[in-house]
């Protein structure tokens, strides 16, 4: 398993960095997604992945014997999938009303704000 | 002691909280947060009191000692951002009164207010690096809405900028987390500074370096990850530009200083040189980048950047005087860029522009708008006695002694190029004779500046202190010279939180 889950969140790095190189408002926002999903499961990885081992103290000992897997990442990622939701929920429908106020999904025309006035 | 930190996060919550409870009452909502600034500037003042008499002041949240709990720490450095912070939201706080129009306010603008100053007083004292990206996240989300808050298009595009931009940094930060906590095992500020130095692999420590380098810089808007800050800050009222001027880009500076003191500090030239390079170029295309605009907002902003590079340029030479300058200079900057933001503000109600080319003539009808602004402008571009000289001098006396000539070659001319700036502004706005046939197509009748007294007070306000810290320089410089021998001796402020003694 943690053979393969480097190449995972490599894969989805560059996904997520292709897809927010792309000029639409909608493979913008897929690839902010995507591109929280590879930190998440990169958190995950990094933190070593255990199989089969929760960390409980059996009755008669008085700590953990390794292996176990660790708690404390699994809690982190959980946090930022909810604070990431909160805020992808809001990039969404300001995105839409984006493309509502300018007519537009193409991200090079947002240059108004950017443009020296004359 | 543990409860002057507390009071200082519980005070905007609860106001946040009472003004969702008034939604629709959007005048109590006013009180509420006027009430709720000024209680939180006296607890500022109470807890720096009380940091300076105790040096580092810890709060292990539910009793969980560190590193296992939540450990939330008020050493100077944090303080003095807290301090800073209610100043500058005391000052917002009067300014929108006038300037935030009802459609805004309905909205949930207070609110939004008191949550983006509950988050931005969380990251200054979190002493984990995972609650302080939570504190991130929270201050960010505030600043979606207030930046996007109105709905006109370019505050839209503006949003889509800053957004972005800013999921990104925070996909770096998490995985910058991820990494130092494969690395030792635990996120507790002060343990990770203890177990780093214990790693045999540098360089891994420098690869998670790199990681915080990017999300802070594109929180504070360092090159080259700075391009949101002049797509954004001009669109929004002048109070959320004002507020976010002075405060959010140095929320960045502050992780900057935090982190790159206190926990990368073992190694590297490659870190020290990076801040450098950095620091040097992101002073040099700020400031051009200013020279190059016509617009009253977007040439401040450029110039955020600018003074962003100062602060980094402190950190990157890393002796003692060089820190005390970077402090002296977020102090001397916070209150001046809020102050020159809330002027545009003004002078926007009085002339119906922003444009330098359609204003003029603000001078010989409000000459007391002129002086409040050539006080706060000359302070930025650094003429003694105001407090942008004595913050460039301490900065560049420290270039001199570690004998780095060419950043303070950099930083002498940039500060030149400075004063350019400020000097097309006074020269178009306030100097230049506005031609009749102008003056008669504006719609806009002849106001009084004390007509918009709330616009004012805050400008006189912040004016008055800028004076002050130029005046009156030496118990700041003070201030900064301790909080400077703190951030040199982190070992205070670990035995403090993971309760050794030695």
């Amino acid at each position: 398993m943690e053979d393969i889950l480097p190449f995972l969140i490599g894969g989805l790095y560059a996904g997520g960095i292709y897809l927010i190189l792309h000029r639409s408002f909608v493979k913008l926002i897929i690839g902010l997604i995507i591109l929280g999903y590879a930190s998440n499961l990169l958190l995950f990885t990094i933190s070593r992945v255990t199989r089969g081992a929760p960390p409980l103290i059996p009755e008669e000992a008085s700590q953990l014997t390794e292996p176990f897997a660790d708690p404390l990442p699994q809690a982190l990622i959980l946090t930022a999938i909810v604070i990431g939701f909160g805020i992808q929920a809001f990039a969404i429908v300001l995105i839409k009303v984006g493309y509502q106020a300018g007519d537009t999904d193409d991200l090079d025309d947002l240059n108004t704000t950017d443009r020296l006035e004359d | 002691m543990e409860n002057e930190l507390l009071i200082v996060l519980l005070i905007p919550l609860f106001a946040g909280i009472l003004s969702i409870f008034s939604w629709k009452n959007t005048r109590l909502q006013k009180y509420i947060f006027i009430g709720g600034t000024t209680a939180l500037l006296l607890a500022a003042i109470n807890l720096l009191n009380s940091v300076i008499a105790h040096e580092v002041i810890t709060l292990q949240s539910a009793g969980w000692g560190a590193p296992y709990g939540i450990t939330m720490v008020a050493d100077l450095l944090s303080t003095i951002m807290i301090l800073l912070t209610s100043i500058t939201a005391i000052a917002v706080a009067v300014f929108s009164l006038s300037d935030v129009d009802q459609s805004r306010l309905n909205f949930g603008f207070y609110p939004l207010m008191c949550f983006l100053l509950f988050s931005v007083c969380g990251a200054f004292l979190s002493g984990d690096v995972f609650n302080l990206y939570v504190w991130f996240e929270m201050m960010l989300i505030s600043s979606f809405v207030l930046m996007a808050l109105g709905n006109t298009k370019p505050q839209l595009e503006g949003a889509i900028k800053y957004v972005t931009l800013n999921i990104v940094s925070s996909a770096f930060f998490l995985a910058g987390t991820g990494i130092l906590y494969g690395l030792t095992g635990t996120l507790n500020m002060a343990d990770l500074a203890l177990r780093l130095s214990a790693i045999p692999d540098q360089n891994l420590v420098t690869l998670a370096a790199i990681f915080f380098f990017i999300a802070f810089g594109v929180k504070a808007a360092i090159f080259p990850l700075f391009s949101w800050l002049p797509a954004s800050y001009h669109t929004p009222p002048v109070t959320v530009s004002a507020f976010f001027a002075g405060i959010l880009t140095k929320v960045g500076v502050y992780a900057f200083i935090r982190f790159f003191t206190m926990i990368f500090n073992h190694d590297s030239v490659f870190i020290d040189n990076l801040l450098l390079i950095t620091a040097g170029t992101t002073m040099l295309v700020g400031v051009l980048g200013a020279a190059a605009q016509m617009e009253f907002r977007k040439i401040l902003s450029f110039h955020i950047i600018s003074q962003i590079g100062y602060m980094i340029m402190g950190l990157a030479l890393n002796t003692k005087l060089a820190l005390a300058g970077a402090v002296f200079y977020i102090m001397h900057h916070i209150i001046v860029k809020t102050n020159l933001f809330l002027v545009s503000g003004v002078v926007n109600r009085l002339k119906g522009s922003f444009q330098l080319k359609k204003l003029g003539g603000v001078y010989s009808k409000y000459p007391l708008l002129g002086i409040l602004f050539v006080i706060s402008a000359f302070s930025l571009a650094g003429f003694p006695p105001l407090s942008g000289f004595w913050a460039k001098f301490i900065l560049i006396k420290a270039g001199l002694e570690v004998q780095d000539y060419l950043i303070v070659t950099v930083a002498l001319v940039v500060g030149f190029l400075t004063l350019y700036s400020m000097t097309k502004i006074w020269n178009e706005v306030f100097w230049k004779k506005m031609t009749i046939e102008e003056e008669s197509e504006k719609e806009i009748s002849p106001v009084g500046l004390w007509s918009i007294t709330p616009m004012v007070i805050p400008v006189v306000f912040l004016a008055t202190i800028t004076l002050a810290i130029g005046l009156f320089g030496e118990p700041v410089m003070k201030l900064a010279m301790m909080t400077a021998e703190q951030l040199q001796s982190p070992e205070i402020y670990i035995n403090k939180v993971l309760g050794l003694n030695e």
